[in-house]
């Protein structure tokens, strides 16, 4: 099933999205990795925007000053960090902000799960290291927010425009499609490992 | 040429091949992952080979960094002793780097310990991290570059075993990082494996394994076939490109190894991502050039 989704995103909205499903977002995503998410949950601060309904993107982007002209941005290259880092700190940001939909790389865990099963939002994978594609999906860069954490780390408020492949991997009912790949890999992994055992004899 | 002429050429080579290296991925890395995408049958898979595929192309078309991820830079260097701008060679190194920096553009990815403040320049307290080497009656400069993101950097590990726990403890150690950490480090992997004595040589051997042509051979028969084991095993848990399933997990393993003490067998691991981005440049002592990763592209 391929959709997409547009920001403010509803409860309504994500109630037939499943793990597994193609989605494309219009509207606006957030960049929001690390220290953010420290900034919100350990220090107690407001997130500089409003994202209820919202989306946000653990990227830290390739950003160009537009030359000659005050606060204007220029997306270069930006594409998903690996998520899980953000995974102690993503169900009380979620139940906090209101956010709906979280893009990143790799998996989430159970802390994640509840906080999608519980507030109804969803956790996508973006294609890593396709951050071209994903620059050009960004129309304009609305507004840069904690700039003083650099480059990577600043909140740069994005305008997308059919924003993905961004494939389902926790869904609102808390499924997670990592989780559930984990269990099958491990498996064979350990039959992987009971004939790699026979092969390695060497000291003896 | 003037001595300030030449290093401020050789500053401009080193410069623009770090940036090219962040836009296009090495000829051996892009013939890899052609043939993955072609051997893939499943459909998910498929799409997200054929994203990497058009996220390249378009790389090259834009010049742009193909992920924004530009990771710290990391050089090989081999250098001639009789290679005529060696007093001066680490200081344009660094300078090549913030150049590339501002000119790629790469992201800013140095960030100070302690002090917690990113320099903007991809240069800072050992950074660019620099491992030399000497070749002696040479007057040449080999240098292999190396950008790693801080995805497939954090499933980095090692660990010193007992002999008792033998290579059984070292296959189970890379095998356990797959399922764990690799899942997220951007499959299909390259595979980097040091097998030694402490865990300082394993961890070093472990990248120096990752500067090697994908798919080249350790000269040990032994240490080969472990090679190949080691990729049918890792493939048969089926990571497929991002963790989400599929045919493969690598585009490789390669093991470096030493003698190690009799009490110990260390083993560390460390992972390159589908865009591995790598890059050898050779220079003369005239600073002509050979691109030995990428050839036919003009600097």
């Amino acid at each position: 099933m391929s959709k997409i989704l547009n920001t403010p995103v509803s409860d309504e909205d994500l109630k037939d999205i499943r793990i597994g499903d193609v989605i494309y977002l219009n509207g606006h995503i957030v960049t929001c990795r690390d220290v953010a998410h420290r900034r919100l949950i350990e220090y107690g601060r407001e997130l500089p925007v409003d994202i209820q309904g919202g989306a946000i993107f653990h990227a830290g982007p390739i950003v160009r000053k537009v030359e000659g002209e005050e606060k204007k941005f220029e997306m270069v290259s930006i594409g998903p960090t690996t998520s899980m880092r953000m995974e102690k700190f993503e169900k009380e940001f979620i139940e906090k902000t209101g956010v709906k939909v979280i893009v990143g790389k790799g998996g989430m865990g159970p802390n994640t799960e509840m906080g999608c099963r519980e507030n109804k939002a969803i956790h996508c994978v973006f294609p890593a290291g396709c951050a071209v594609i994903a620059a050009t999906e960004v129309e304009k860069i609305e507004g840069a927010y904690w700039q003083d954490l650099g480059m990577p780390e600043t909140l740069w408020v994005c305008h997308v425009k059919e924003f993905g492949p961004l494939i389902v991997s926790i869904d609102a009912e808390g499924n997670n499609l990592f989780e559930q790949n984990k269990v099958l890999f491990n498996k064979r992994k350990d039959e992987a490992l009971e004939e790699l055992y026979t092969k390695v004899k060497f000291i003896k | 040429m003037e001595k300030t002429e030449a290093l401020g050429l050789l500053t401009d080579r080193v410069a623009k091949f770090t940036a090219m290296i962040g836009k296009r991925l090495p000829d051996d890395v892009t013939a890899k992952l052609k043939e993955l995408r072609d051997e893939e049958s499943m459909p998910m898979a498929k799409m997200i080979y054929e994203a990497m595929e058009r996220n390249q192309e378009q790389a090259v078309a834009l010049n742009r960094p193909s992920c924004q991820d530009t990771g710290m830079i990391q050089m090989f260097v081999r250098v001639g002793s009789k290679f005529p701008y060696i007093d001066a060679l680490a200081e344009v190194l660094k300078d090549a780097v913030a150049i590339a920096t501002k000119e790629g553009p790469l992201r800013h990815n140095a960030v100070e310990t302690f002090d917690e403040v990113n320099t903007g320049t991809n240069t800072g307290t050992k950074a660019p991290w620099l491992y030399w080497d000497i070749l002696p009656d040479s007057d040449r400069l080999e240098l292999d570059i190396y950008m790693a993101g801080g995805g497939c950097s954090l499933p980095g590990q090692g660990k010193t075993l007992m002999p008792g726990e033998g290579y059984e403890g070292v296959v189970k150690f890379v095998l356990d990082i797959m399922t764990s950490y690799g899942l997220n480090a951007c499959p299909p992997l390259l595979v980097g494996i040091g097998i030694g004595t402490s865990i300082d040589s394993a961890a070093y051997m472990s990248k120096v394994a990752l500067m090697r042509p994908v798919g080249s051979r350790n000269a040990n028969p032994k240490a080969a076939q472990l090679e190949k084991d080691l990729i049918s095993a890792i493939d048969s848990i089926g990571l497929g490109p991002q963790g989400l399933q599929g045919k493969k997990s690598v585009m490789g393993v390669h093991i470096e190894n030493s003698a190690r003490h009799p009490s110990v067998i260390s083993v560390a691991v460390n992972v390159g991502c589908w865009a591995h981005r790598r890059g050898t440049i050779v220079f003369n002592s005239d600073l002509s050039y050979e691109l030995i990763t990428h050839k036919g592209v003009k600097l």
